[in-house]
């Protein structure tokens, strides 16, 4: 076909991917990573020893693989505050186990937790898909439905898995090269994950749903299996964590990952994941994750008292969603001036 | 073109589809037959039904009857994935972008280039998406978010979408409706070249040129139901029009001669950073001024500035001699103005209040004694305008959803009358409103100038602008283009300033 | 809501108290009122009127600001943390301070209205989404809580006041403080039911666009909710702390879970729009009847958590699932409809 306009064609500059890589959030909010430990360090030089890092990554582990499982299902515009609740029936779940069957193989204890975790996952999004209702409302329900049955099942009884037996509590000192087993596991769910929802068609889907669900719906997306489907990976992850908990935390009881979620959620929009759904990375959720644990350590280092911390977590949610808005406003407005034609 | 000779088997056709929504029946008798290697029109006035007809195509509603073949073999559609798989592309007047994500995923979401592992190929989906753009002659960055793009430049990427879907049956609704002359005459050259390749086009247009311009053939739909299709060679504009409405324009907009007074509405250089620049008019009791153009052009944003809804940069608004204050609809109401906007059920009524309550909305504070609301006069008061204005509903208690759109139109137009305003500005007023209730609010607006309101009307239907106003002021990409007196508006002329070959192409 | 079927006779106020959405709540306490008295042991005496209702004064104050703020399609998490800001506050100042307790008290109320304007400016100046702000000032305000009070509990509070607190009016068995109570709830029905700002919340909460084309002050409105939101709060916190004599910072934890499960009980939309004072009396007087007949029947407390999360689920899920049912039978409707229209 002829054209009467010579084609305008969009000729990509050079260098641009470079300068996105700086001007991204994952990055700002690495540097503020970077800053805070540096001047924790600076102050108190004890901080970086070597069982220092050992002890921050470790911690870090457990809320890096939950910010993963929780960023999935934010991006898709919902939310889930029973993490705590999954995480605190996983690790007691662990306890129980290993209290009934003493001798079973790890592994197994291991695909338990995924799978029990899983399923407490599931019931919230069929729940949330079905009625077709905002999830803040039926979690906030389910994070209390399962911390009562955590509550009538545990009673006041309370498991030691972390010293027996011993090979599984020792899982969470084991090292490679001076890095926990642990936190290398959770770096590669992170790398998995970042793929996963940069390359996978599922994983856009995602995107996709949280940015515009009725276009979803029009393009012949599954958003509700899609929405079930992050929900379940949501609470797997958290299972992971729970089995994890277990063994890195000396007891788990009735009342363990008590107001986890807020610290879940405070981590995933530090960590630039829009709280309205539709941008925002597993990779910024993780490092968030990072940051807010690495907060915890350095206020012991600085001698900040420890009430501090939860008005921190609160503090931060809010300047997060705070510095989206604003950046969002500004983008905005100057597209609006630039892309306008010569009004 | 090459019109065919012997007829063709349809890729599509649908006969006699109804579908109802409550108690409304938005489509009676849908029928359609689009053949290989043709251009579709679809005309029909707003409320004929066109939009139900192609959302019942996309798979987006499924008809409660009819018969509905693909290619000669049955199909019920469930989903808008069933209808894609059956090669039916939609694009719609609105397009539904994803603003969070890039444009080249926008076009290959859920189909992106697979390379190794399953995972997405991006070089090579930037690559299609660059390869599209150039085939429609656009500067598009493909890595871009969608979040911000023009209208038309929102409407490019959808038409890119359907193109790389490689459809047999590409539905486009009202695709030009936002796009300057440039833009569609290259949408045009693309759907000529689709239909080369036997494709077959259904184009939905209000532009008669465009139409006889494009197509082969054209079905008219009046009042949810097929009147006909034709040979485009075979019929003149007015014959269309004629089917259209179902009687002569003529008696459709009865104008009444008002006595134009005062100035009412003044204003001076408004203007908002990339939206409208330099507006300036005066509307006077009891007359009827038109604010035409295309959509995008900024009617309704200067509007929504001058009511208070949104801010302005620069510029004044002058009620009755009276420095209006910006940015606040109650000082707005307060000196005498109404606002019936165009989306009826978003901005217009609240859809789930009583039509007693919706009637009142706008007297809440005058209906309350001791900063309590008196439920009996509250309820008088509905009774009295609702009935003024005649308004078919079962009780005063029904939530106005339950009221067609004629119905609900007249009590948008109650509750601002209830306010005894000076000035009336109303947005798309007969919008998927039926043809007979749509006279009648004609009659009302004209009514209402003859009894020495203001009225600054926004309008796309031409024959409701040249059959209602009194002054036409033609906008075009944020600027007024041209100011016309009743005497001197013809159709040519409106569209010529609506859609002025723009100085400067971007 | 009235139905969509033809023509009605216009309803009276008095008839829609009983024939609406609102009275199915009341038929639903009632009827497990009388179960309860059945079925539980101990349950009906003057005993249960008691402590029933003492434990639900904290719920029922925060009820009333919080049915507004749902009804505009907002919502406020951040209750309970702003009760036990304010609970923290009241014991430091007291016991360490030694303000005289009448200033406490005003001290309290404002540290209350200004956590509620702090929710109030951010959501509705900046506009950002109430949800995420009020997670976020849910732990910011315990936060807060906690570095005022630390790990302390303050338990000497006047005497007299304290069992004032608790004191009932004469034989009945209903609280002293009930009658405060109840001039509350009787000023937050008369605003939501009988003045232009209400009129206005209901606008605003089913289209804030066509709340703002009448001239609806959508922000200014949300921004007052929010502040009377933190004074009730703090106001239920010091309840809370005279009733059980001890301020710390854990005070009122959690209670944010009953009064929203409370208000969608008790028939307000969680979408915004729609409900009314009445039902959400009896949506709090549902959770707590219920919680404390299992508690008579032997229930512990910690468990009783699953049957509030379960009536928060449930009270979502039902009005979803019959509009549902409805949507599908009006299809069946207007299929006949068309039928006859052709027919005609």
């Amino acid at each position: 076909m002829t054209q009467a306009t010579p084609p305008a064609v969009y000729e990509p500059r050079a260098g641009r991917a470079i300068g996105r890589i700086f001007v991204s959030r994952e990055f700002s909010v690495f540097a503020a990573l970077a800053v805070l430990i540096i001047v924790t360090e600076v102050v108190n030089p004890r901080f970086l020893s070597a069982q220092g890092i050992k002890d921050l990554l470790l911690n870090s582990t457990i809320f890096v693989i939950m910010a993963v499982g929780q960023a999935l299902v934010i991006i898709t515009k919902n939310v889930d505050l029973s993490v705590g609740s999954i995480l605190g029936l996983t690790a007691y779940g662990t306890g129980a186990v290993f209290a009934t069957f003493p001798h079973i193989p790890l592994p197994f204890v291991f695909l338990i937790g995924i799978v029990f975790g899983a399923i407490l996952g599931a019931i919230n999004g069929f729940i949330v898909t079905l009625a077709g209702v905002p999830a803040l409302v039926i979690t906030l329900g389910t994070l209390y439905i399962f911390r009562g049955i955590n509550n009538a099942w545990a009673g006041s009884n309370q498991y030691f898995v972390g010293n027996e037996p011993a090979e599984f509590g020792n899982m969470s000192v084991q090292t490679l090269f001076g890095i926990p087993w642990f936190a290398l596991g959770a770096l590669v769910i992170v790398i998995i994950f970042a793929i996963y929802m940069f390359s996978a068609r599922s994983g856009r889907d995602l995107y996709a749903i949280g940015s515009d669900t009725d276009a979803a719906r029009l393009f012949g997306i599954k958003v509700n299996a899609r929405v079930v489907g992050a929900f379940v990976a949501c609470g797997a992850l958290t299972g992971l964590a729970g089995v994890l908990y277990a063994s890195r935390f000396n007891s788990v009881g009735a009342d363990t990952g008590t107001g986890f979620e807020l610290q879940i959620v405070a981590a995933v929009v530090v960590g630039g994941v829009a709280i309205f759904g539709g941008s925002g990375t597993v990779t910024g959720a993780a490092i968030g994750a990072v940051l807010l644990t690495t907060m915890t350590g350095a206020l012991a280092a600085l001698n900040v008292s420890k009430f501090w911390q939860q008005a921190i977590v609160g503090v931060l949610i809010i300047a997060a969603i705070l510095l989206d808005r604003i950046l969002s406003i500004r983008t905005a407005r100057k597209l609006r001036v630039s892309e306008a034609r010569n009004v | 073109m090459t019109p065919p000779t012997a007829q063709p088997a349809p890729l599509l056709s649908l006969h006699g589809a109804t579908k109802s929504f409550g108690a409304v029946i938005a489509l009676s008798d849908g029928t359609i037959e689009i053949l290989p290697g043709e251009i579709h029109a679809l005309v029909g006035e707003n409320g004929a039904g066109k939009s139900t007809l192609v959302k019942v195509l996309a798979g987006v509603h499924q008809p409660d009857s009819g018969r509905f073949e693909v290619d000669g073999a049955p199909v019920v559609f469930r989903s808008p994935a069933d209808s894609k798989a059956a090669g039916i592309s939609v694009i719609y007047q609105e397009p539904t972008l994803f603003p969070d994500l890039t444009v080249a995923e926008n076009i290959f979401i859920g189909r992106q280039p697979r390379g190794r592992l399953g995972l997405i190929d991006r070089p090579q989906m930037r690559r299609q998406a660059r390869e599209l753009f150039t085939t429609l002659g656009v500067p598009i960055d493909p890595d871009r978010i969608a979040d911000g793009l023009s209208i038309a430049d929102q409407q490019i990427i959808e038409i890119a979408k359907a193109i790389s879907l490689d459809a047999k049956v590409l539905v486009m609704d009202e695709p030009t409706a936002a796009l300057s002359g440039v833009e569609v005459e290259r949408l045009f050259a693309v759907a000529r070249s689709l239909k080369a390749r036997g494709a077959g086009i259904l184009f939905i247009s209000h532009r008669f040129d465009e139409v006889f311009d494009l197509c082969d053939r054209v079905t008219v739909m009046r009042d949810g139901a097929f009147i006909a299709t034709h040979d485009t060679k075979d019929i003149t504009v007015d014959g269309l029009v004629r089917e259209m409405v179902g009687r002569d324009i003529a008696t459709l907009y009865p104008k009444q001669d008002a006595t134009i007074g005062d100035t009412v509405l003044s204003v001076k250089n408004l203007s908002r950073a990339g939206v409208f620049s330099d507006i300036s008019f005066d509307v006077h009791s009891g007359e009827i001024v038109a604010l035409a153009g295309l959509v995008g052009a900024g009617r309704t944003e200067v509007a929504r500035a001058v009511f208070g809804i949104d801010r302005y940069d620069a510029g004044s608004v002058t009620v009755a001699g009276k420095r209006l204050r910006a940015h606040s609809p109650q000082a707005a109401i307060d000196a005498g103005m109404g606002f019936v906007p165009e989306d009826r059920r978003k901005q217009g009524l609240v859809m789930e209040l009583s039509v007693a309550r919706n009637a009142t909305l706008t007297l809440r504070k005058q209906l309350a004694r001791f900063g309590l609301i008196d439920s009996r006069r509250e309820r008088a008061a509905a009774e009295d305008w609702t009935t003024r204005l005649q308004v078919k509903t079962g009780s005063q208690d029904l939530s106005v959803s339950t009221l067609s759109g004629g119905n609900q139109q007249k009590v948008v137009i109650a509750k601002w009358l209830a306010t005894n305003p000076k000035l009336l500005i109303v947005d798309e007023p007969t919008r998927g409103i039926d043809v007979g209730t749509k006279s009648e609010v004609h009659r009302l607006i004209s009514e209402l100038a003859g009894q020495g309101i203001a009225v600054l009307m926004i309008s796309s239907e031409l024959p409701e602008v040249l059959g209602m106003a009194d002054t036409i002021l033609v906008m075009h990409e944020g600027r007024i283009s041209a100011r016309l007196s009743r005497a001197e508006a013809t159709a040519e002329a409106v569209l010529k300033a609506a859609s002025a070959t723009p100085e400067s192409v971007k | 809501m009235s139905e969509t079927t033809l023509p009605v006779k216009a309803r009276s106020n008095v008839s829609r108290l009983f024939f609406g959405r609102n009275a199915n709540t009341v038929y639903a306490l009632v009827l497990i009122v009388i179960l309860a008295s059945i079925f539980v042991p101990y349950f009906a005496g003057t005993a249960t009127v008691s402590f029933l209702l003492i434990d639900a004064i904290p719920i029922l104050l925060m009820a009333m600001p919080m049915a507004l703020i749902i009804i505009t399609g907002e919502i406020d998490l951040s209750v309970a943390s702003t009760a036990g800001l304010s609970a923290a506050v009241m014991g430091v100042l007291f016991h360490d301070a030694h303000w005289n307790i009448v200033w406490v008290f005003v001290a309290c109320i404002v540290v209350g209205l200004l956590c509620g304007a702090f929710n109030g400016i951010l959501i509705s100046t900046i506009g950002l989404p109430s949800l995420a702000v009020t997670i976020g000032t849910l732990a910011l305000f315990r936060g807060l809580a906690l570095v005022v009070i630390g790990d302390n509990a303050v338990a000497d509070f006047p005497v007299d006041l304290t069992t004032w607190a608790t004191s009932t009016i004469g034989g009945t068995g209903i609280p002293t403080f009930m009658i405060i109570v109840a001039v509350v709830v009787v000023i937050f029905g008369i605003i939501l039911h009988f003045t232009p700002f209400g009129r206005a919340l209901y606008a605003l909460g089913f289209s804030k666009e066509a709340a703002s084309f009448v001239g609806i002050r959508v922000n200014r409105s949300k921004f007052w909710l929010y502040v009377a939101s933190g004074g009730i709060s703090a106001f239920a916190g010091i309840f809370w702390v005279l009733r059980y004599s001890s301020a710390q910072s854990d005070s009122v934890q959690g209670l944010e879970l009953s009064v929203v499960a409370a208000v969608l009980l008790g028939g307000v939309s969680i979408f915004g729009g729609s409900g009314g004072i009445v039902g959400v009396v009896a949506g709090v007087l549902i959770i707590r009847t219920v919680n404390y007949s299992l508690q008579l029947a032997g229930l512990p407390d910690t468990v009783l958590t699953i049957v509030t999360g379960t009536l928060l689920v449930l009270s979502v899920i039902a009005p979803s699932v019959t509009a549902r049912i409805r949507r599908s039978a009006e299809r069946k409707r207007s299929r006949t409809l068309i039928h006859d229209a052709t027919a005609a």
